[in-house]
């Protein structure tokens, strides 16, 4: 019964007690759902209880509309991600390397940042209707600043000692890209990278409703509009699901990509003592 | 032994002035010196003497004011091949994102050379400063200690005619500090490599050095070039109990007093 026998167990007890209380929690609001339009709290017909939502998705699941839905939207939100975190870690890495570049970007940045990315709904239709692109132009536009802000505090974050040794070893500028400055945004990066999944599927899905694009946007917005409350909110749960897995998925990515950084690696380097 | 027609490493009239946007700071005033091929040769001065810019002005990590630096004949411009740094801040020279092993090959990429020489020269410097099966622990899974000798293994990889060392030993512990001492000494006699050491630590100056090079306070120049006459082989019980030791430690001590009170030796 010493101590460092007893404590894993007791942090895995931890553990499991915070992942029960959450599943805890999930049930409990799936209860107040179908307890509140069966004593009558709300109409049933604007929001069906709990059990009848799950039995409409469970149907929808089922269909081949459903999945073709869900592959456009998950293939929008994809595509829109993998440019905005391209295009925001090479530009990010570009303009933050350079002192000019910085200075002389900074009130553009400031300034182009914060126009939402729904103000371009128009112009996205204006140049491609209810095309894919129209969708990615909004992806792209909220996800990519997430991005290229991250980045380029990350650039800023090269310690000098790091930059001198590699400089001192005669590491080129693609070397030290590729050995230092990388590695040290990387951390950056992935925050931004898990800001960016979460944005990215939010504008998908509000493109889809808006714009009536392909995907799970559209059906929340036809099925609304046909009277299907049901089983519009079964795909309103779907989109929140997908959201879950994003980020957790994200996180997943974020630790086994920086297990060597000191926000990670804590634990490790206590077994390791 | 260090006898060589040309020196190693030569260092002329070397000035350094830091120009900011309200204040110039004259770092260096006028330092020249020459090293030998094989010499160990230490810096030691005041806390604030410039030992660090004098050190990235010959590595080539900066550009002097004036004065320039020369390595085996040939004007330092740049970081040059044949010379290797080992800074003070092991923990922040190392690369955390990469394996010991990997720290110590990334600068011999630069070098044209097959694979399996590079992991040749890898194990066997791994191998020189006393650390096996650790090439792939990361730094900061290591001792203080540790992590120095592995950035003292990379510049040993790199096979530098010139070994530049930053108060490398300041932030270790000082049983450590006397074990990584001797083994620069081991490191310097079975290489033959030429080592520049700064440091603050006078009774290490003396310990380590064939020469020690005194500086003053800032704007800096050299007070004295001290020859330590002490026996080769050195060992940290006998040797610093040699009154010899007390000797030169007590002529330096008195130099750098002077120079913390800013006088600076005559005609300059």
């Amino acid at each position: 019964m010493t101590a460092p026998t007893t404590k894993p167990p007791a942090k895995l007890k931890a553990g499991m007690l915070a992942w029960l209380r959450g599943v805890g929690g999930l049930i409990g609001f799936a209860l107040l759902l179908e307890i509140v339009p069966r004593i009558g709290l709300v109409s049933p017909n604007y929001l069906p209880p709990f059990s009848v939502i799950m039995v409409a998705l469970a149907k929808e699941l089922m269909t081949a509309n459903f999945w073709r839905a869900f592959g456009d939207t998950m293939q929008a939100w994809a595509l829109g991600l993998v440019i905005s975190i391209v295009a925001g870690a090479v530009i990010g890495i570009v303009i933050g390397g350079s002192n000019l570049l910085r200075t002389m970007t900074h009130s553009t940045i400031e300034f182009l940042r914060p126009i939402p990315s729904v103000a371009l709904i128009p112009l996205a239709v204006l140049l491609f209707g209810t095309q894919l692109e129209s969708t990615l132009i909004l992806v792209v536009y909220a996800s990519f600043w997430q991005v290229l802000i991250q980045v380029l505090y990350g650039v800023q974050d090269v310690d000098p000692v790091a930059r001198e040794t590699a400089r001192s070893y005669g590491l080129g500028t693609w070397a030290q890209i590729r050995y230092v400055i990388w590695p040290t945004m990387l951390p950056y990066l992935m925050t931004g990278v898990r800001l960016a999944a979460a944005v990215a599927l939010i504008l998908a899905i509000t493109s889809e409703i808006a714009i009536d694009t392909e995907g799970l946007g559209r059906e929340i917005s036809q099925t609304e509009s046909g009277g299907a409350v049901t089983i519009m909110y079964a795909y309103v749960i779907v989109t929140g699901i997908i959201g879950v897995v994003v980020n957790v998925g994200a996180r997943a990515l974020e630790r086994r990509v920086l297990s060597w950084h000191p926000s990670i690696r804590l634990d490790s380097a206590e077994v390791a003592r | 032994m260090n006898r060589a027609s040309t020196p190693m490493l030569e260092v002329k009239g070397l000035r350094k002035v830091y120009e900011g946007a309200s204040r110039t700071v004259e770092a260096i005033r006028d330092v020249s010196f020459s090293v030998a091929q094989g010499e160990l040769v230490c810096i030691v001065g005041p806390s604030g003497a410039g030992k660090t810019t004098l050190l990235k002005c010959i590595a080539g990590l900066l550009a002097p004011t004036a004065g320039s630096v020369v390595l085996e004949g040939h004007a330092v411009t740049g970081p040059p091949p044949a010379m290797a740094v080992v800074f003070q801040e092991y923990g922040r020279s190392l690369f955390p994102w990469m394996t010991v092993h990997d720290n110590v090959t990334l600068p011999l990429k630069r070098k044209k050379m097959s694979a399996e020489r590079r992991e040749e020269l890898v194990r066997d410097a791994l191998a020189a400063v006393d650390l096996r099966n650790v090439e792939s622990a990361y730094p900061w899974q290591l001792s203080g200690g540790m992590q120095q000798r592995v950035a003292i293994a990379r510049a040993v990889a790199y096979e530098p005619h010139v070994l530049l060392m930053d108060e490398p030993f300041a932030a270790v512990d000082a049983q450590t500090r006397a074990d990584l001492e001797d083994l620069i000494r081991v490191l310097w006699r079975k290489l033959g490599v030429t080592v520049l050491f700064v440091t603050h630590d006078i009774d290490e100056s003396v310990y380590l050095g064939q020469r020690v090079l005194i500086m003053s306070h800032a704007p800096t120049v050299i007070m004295e070039d001290v020859t330590i006459d002490l026996p080769g082989e050195r060992t940290q019980l006998e040797t610093r109990s040699l009154p010899r030791f007390g000797e030169l430690r007590k002529h330096i001590y008195s130099q750098i007093q002077i120079a913390k009170q800013g006088r600076k030796p005559a005609g300059t």
